[in-house]
């Protein structure tokens, strides 16, 4: 290169007649937007509370973030959302979610049923339906009736209100478990149903057991019971490894 | 009216130096009912008194709560108020999300006569016909401000805005150094004496027509029927009113238009 070289400048492009080049198969490079950030949350409706169950660990890859992270917010005195999936757009949505609640409250001058939030939050992820939002949520709280409702959503907002669900890595785990302690539908042995403190207990073990065989949960799992008095939030321990 | 030449648009000066569009709308202020505003060194209190179209009507909203922190109370064309009180509402959301914290009241208050400026300056547009009292806590404690169409905005100790405020700002300049030191009951013991001396002979506070809001650095909270029934009934009794309307002291036609669709 002779005298002042400007940036770009032709003579430095490859050409297919440079002896130097070599044509090498094809790799496609590609940075991905979405990352999974690991967990399991639960949610058991009730005759007139809700219990919702997750745990608190955070991940990337095969390291760990942080042990201490909620996946839980409370939207109203009446209903939380749990995430699982990319952390960030968790955030994200929840604040999303928040902003669009209290715009709510000011115009209607009450707070939101769990019915209403439950349509908002399906048209909230379905409007990023072509970049969406990287989140498996399960909606909880009670309804204007006193019952306990929980919804189960897709990334892009496809819902429906069932007496129990479960999402994340470790939702293939859980889902059965609660087939058969809640639903019953196949079981040969009669048990009688479980009460409040029984649904708690079952979610704690739950989760106990996940954390056995699922690399992404454990280290502490938070507990959200709603009822007509509110909402009440308990933790308890689960494995470290 | 010997001003008609020069009262057509925001866009004419008249030979005083006035723009006569926006004192007129400045007028509409004073048609709405009175509201106030005072403070002490923890809490602003909002006392409003409203309107009822007619006995089977609602009695009109005149204090809109905008975020915990603040809320505003209105004078004057209510769809106007209603318009800023959205604005504001999703100003201190914005703020909220972007910054997680309250939105400081007096930049809010900066915003808004910024905007409402611009209607002064425009000859397709027109001024808005409200006046906020803006009552808010930030990190230096609660402060009150009164916005004008003219977009011009002052803070206070204590305001009162609106038709017959005029007996109430004289109650609240009689008493105002005592609100710094007040606790909360005092203060809106103060509110709604001041708010007392506004109404007619033939009118009285009650808790369908009164609406007082509280705030604090916590939070908004808007006194219930039960609570302010309690402070009703401690006012002091009027004094009998001669039939006619007191005449109006410094401004002129304090008294509402007959046929008026303000709040």
């Amino acid at each position: 290169m002779n005298g002042a070289h400007r940036f770009g400048s032709k003579c430095d492009r490859p050409k297919a007649t440079d002896i130097h080049f070599k044509m090498q198969a094809p790799v496609e490079h590609r940075w991905s937007p979405y990352a999974d950030n690991g967990g399991t949350c639960l949610g058991v409706a009730g005759e007139n509370f809700v219990v919702v169950a997750a745990d608190t660990r955070l991940s990337q890859g095969y390291s760990i973030h942080t042990r201490n992270c909620s996946k839980v917010t409370r939207l109203t005195d009446k209903c939380v959302i749990a995430s699982c999936g990319m952390k960030s757009d968790a955030i994200t949505l929840h604040k999303h979610l928040k902003a669009r609640l209290v715009m709510y409250e000011h115009q209607h001058r009450r707070q939101a049923s769990v019915t209403a939030i439950a349509q908002m939050l399906s048209t909230t992820l379905y409007y990023k339906r072509f970049f969406p939002y990287y989140t498996f949520n399960v909606l909880c709280g009670v309804d204007d009736e006193g019952k306990g409702a929980v919804y189960h959503y897709d990334a892009i907002g496809s819902f429906e209100r069932v007496p129990y669900t479960t999402s994340g890595s470790g939702s293939a785990l859980v889902m059965s478990v609660l087939d058969a302690q809640i639903d019953k539908e196949n079981q040969t042995i009669d048990t009688p149903a479980l009460d409040k403190a029984g649904i708690v207990e079952l979610c704690k073990d739950v989760l106990s057991s996940v954390g056995e065989r699922d690399i992404y949960t454990g280290d502490s799992g938070e507990i959200f019971l709603i009822d007509a008095a509110g909402i009440s939030k308990t933790e308890f321990d689960l494995k470290l490894d | 009216y010997r001003n008609h030449q020069y009262d057509m648009d925001c866009i004419t000066w008249s030979p005083a130096g006035r723009i006569l569009q926006v004192e007129y709308a400045m007028e509409a202020v004073k048609q709405g009912t009175p509201v106030l505003g005072l403070r002490s060194k923890t809490h602003v209190v909002l006392v409003s008194f409203k309107r009822a179209q007619s006995e089977l009507a609602n009695h009109q909203q005149k204090i809109f709560k905008i975020d915990d922190h603040m809320a505003i109370g209105i004078s004057g064309l209510t769809a106007d108020a209603r318009v800023l009180a959205d604005y504001m509402r999703h100003e201190c959301l914005n703020h909220r999300y972007v910054f997680d914290s309250a939105m400081n009241v007096g930049r809010l208050v900066a915003q808004v006569a910024d905007k409402s400026q611009q209607k002064t300056q425009n000859s397709s547009k027109r001024p808005y016909g409200v006046g906020l009292l803006v009552a808010g806590c930030d990190e230096k404690g609660p402060h009150l401000y009164e916005t004008c169409p003219s977009g011009n905005y002052f803070e206070y100790y204590a305001m009162a805005i609106g038709g017959r405020s005029t007996s109430a700002k004289t109650y609240l300049e009689k008493h105002f150094a005592d609100f710094e030191t007040s606790d909360i009951d005092a203060l809106i013991k103060h509110g709604l004496e001041a708010m007392n001396k506004t109404t007619s002979s033939d009118q009285s506070l009650s808790t369908k027509n009164t609406t007082v809001a509280v705030i604090d650095s916590e939070k908004y909270k808007e006194l219930s029927s039960e609570e302010m029934q309690k402070f009703i009934d401690g006012l002091e009794k009027k004094e009998d009113e001669p039939m006619e309307e007191e005449p109006a002291a410094a401004t002129g036609g304090d008294a509402p238009a007959p046929m008026d669709t303000t709040g």
